[in-house]
């Protein structure tokens, strides 16, 4: 389990982290979303103790992360998987991490098994690894002491829609068996496909937490019709919201079913008609994103080549 | 969207049973990090140079020395010179690759206290230093010898035993000094920098200091470190050289260090 709370970060005059709290649940995967920039890597940093709070804490299994005796045991740690020598081969330094924590070196083989990395691969050195390769072989490095909580800062970036298939498997693996899992993407739909709970963060703060089923379930329903008008007018008068999209459509916070018997009762034909799932935190997560939006994409589609 | 995961995740399995992991023991973390020295092609290439040249210069002893020469300590002075320019360069890197190859970010999340990583770092140095050095001085010793017989001679051992040790304990210093430079500076070619500068720089500006300036002359043996690690190849170095060396090392050592650390403990790993 993952405690933080009330976590703040200033940089001078910029406040990177603003009293941020939320708990990372034992046998669940939480998603930590946000655009580039909104401070994700800063929390987690402050997490494991590499960067200090301005105020508030993080706990790790009740304890602060520093005061761990052996962390890699207890707390697998993956935030930058191009920081590695590139002059050392992926197997030595599986090795290091290894002989760090006290375990034997047969572990460093079930790990490159673990995440597919094959034997002339890992004797390869890093220098020569691909981004999906070292993601795989930052991965290895934190499941390697056999942890109960995973903290992974943009696991996914630079993996192929295969990889984020095998890293979803994984985690959802991890936190079966018990374990904690927080992971943290600038992409909704990589956090769809991995998390179960989500904590949204934009500028430091966070603007949005709940189940991944919470949090997509939407009150809202679209519907398109002959005379939108017409609709719009007997939706409003029936006590519901109404905004008309750019579109021609018409979105409402009534149910589809609502939206059908008033179409019915006030003979309205109805062309569309439909839930739209996720909306809201999709529309919460655009508008987010709205000044780094450029950025984004860009590196959406680094990460895509 | 994956609807799968719309549905309701099922309890949480009951976490694997505990117990606490054994602290990590500081002579575990001192042989990590003597492997990360030379776990490298730049640490290996370093170490496989200073031999390399520790052979050359024997050989050019050899080669191109009258016999009056042929003695130990002029082995030992030839062999030194690649050990005293390349020694202090393992030191520095083993400091500076955490932050210019970025691997902190792993270390110190393996080991949160950054004081203990560093204090395993500074042993790690220190071993290096005791174990390389006499290496160099037994390759000398065969250069003597080999240069004797070519010459005809008998060998000349004119070097003491507490010379050989204080030998060791110099070339001990210029790493500490390397280390020192790689914990305030924390960038690789930076620290090399640095170190060339007060190792090839400074003595001379130093030197001419005191040549001009009165007030410098008196404390100048005072304030030089270089200068006053000298001694350590006196055979009879006297109170006042000792405390000299003290002194000058707590202004360019000592103090320093402890700085270094401090900083290194507060800064930020990113
Ligand atoms: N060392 C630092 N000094 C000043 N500003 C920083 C520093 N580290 C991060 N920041 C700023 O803090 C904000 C959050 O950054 P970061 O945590 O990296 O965001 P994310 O990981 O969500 O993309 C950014 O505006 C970034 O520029
Ligand atoms: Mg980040």
């Amino acid at each position: 389990m993952i405690t933080v709370e009330s976590l703040t970060k200033r940089y001078g005059g910029l406040t990177a982290v603003d009293h941020v709290s939320f708990t990372a649940q034992p046998g669940r995967v939480t998603g930590f979303l946000g655009p580039n920039g909104a401070g994700k890597s800063t929390a987690m940093r402050v997490m494991v103790g590499l960067t200090e709070a301005t105020a508030g804490q993080a706990t790790i299994l009740g304890r602060r992360y520093t005061d761990l005796p052996n962390p890699g045991r207890e707390v697998g740690v993956l935030l930058d998987a191009s920081a590695q020598h590139a002059g050392r081969t992926g197997r030595e330094i599986l090795t290091i991490a290894a002989k760090t924590m006290g375990l034997p070196t047969s572990r460093v083989d079930e790990m490159l098994a673990r995440v597919s990395l094959t034997d002339t691969e890992a004797t390869r050195r890093v220098r020569n690894y691909s981004l999906g390769m070292r993601q795989r072989l930052g991965i290895a490095t934190a499941l390697l002491g056999d942890p109960e909580v995973l903290i992974l800062d943009e696991p996914a970036n630079g993996l192929d829609p295969a990889g984020i298939r095998w890293m979803r498997d994984l985690l959802r693996d991890f936190a079966d068996a018990g374990g904690t899992v927080l992971l943290s993407s600038h992409l909704l739909h990589e956090i769809e496909a991995i998390a179960d709970d989500i904590v949204v963060i934009g500028q430091g703060r966070i603007v949005a937490e709940g189940t991944i089923a919470e949090l997509l379930a939407s009150a809202s329903t679209r519907v398109c019709a002959a005379d939108v008008t017409a609709l719009a007018t007997a939706l409003a008068a029936a006590g519901h919201e109404v905004t008309l999209t750019p579109d021609g459509a018409v979105q409402t916070d009534a149910t589809p079913a609502a939206v059908g018997e008033l179409a019915l009762a006030a003979r309205i034909a109805l062309t569309e008609l439909r839930a739209s799932d996720g909306a809201r935190l999709e529309e919460m997560f655009l508008e987010l994103t709205a000044d780094t939006q450029r950025e984004s994409r860009l590196t959406d589609l680094e990460g895509a080549a | 969207m994956s609807t799968a995961l719309l549905t309701p995740t099922e309890a949480p399995a009951a976490p694997r049973p505990r117990t606490a992991p054994a602290p990590i023991p500081f002579t575990r973390l001192v042989g990590v990090e003597l492997r990360k020295m030379f776990d490298t092609r730049s640490g290996r290439w370093l170490l496989i140079t200073i031999a390399a040249l520790a052979l050359v210069a024997t050989a050019a002893v050899i080669a191109f020395a009258p016999a009056e020469f042929i003695t130990f300590e002029s082995f030992a002075t030839a062999v030194g010179v690649p050990a005293g320019s390349l020694l202090p360069i393992v030191a520095i890197l083993a400091v500076t690759s955490e932050w210019s190859q970025r691997t902190g970010l792993t270390s110190f999340t393996l080991v949160p206290r950054r004081g203990r990583v560093l204090g395993a770092k500074l042993v790690a140095t220190v071993l290096v230093g005791v174990v390389v050095v006499p290496v160099m001085l037994a390759i000398g010793s065969l250069g003597n010898l080999l240069g004797a017989a070519i010459h005809g001679i008998d060998p000349v051992w004119d070097t003491s035993a507490q010379i050989l040790a204080q030998n060791v304990a110099a070339f001990v210093l210029v790493m500490l000094i390397g280390f020192t430079l790689g914990v305030l500076i924390r960038n690789s070619p930076g620290a090399i920098v640095a170190y060339f500068v007060y190792s090839l720089v400074l003595p001379g500006l130093l030197a001419a200091l005191a040549a001009f300036q009165e007030w410098f002359r008196d404390i100048h043996l005072w304030v030089d470190f270089n200068m006053a690690s000298t001694v350590l190849y006196d055979e009879h170095p006297t109170g006042e050289q000792w405390a000299q060396l003290g002194v000058s090392g707590l202004i360019w050592l000592v103090i320093p260090l402890a700085l270094g650390l401090w900083l290194v403990r507060r800064s930020e790993v990113k």
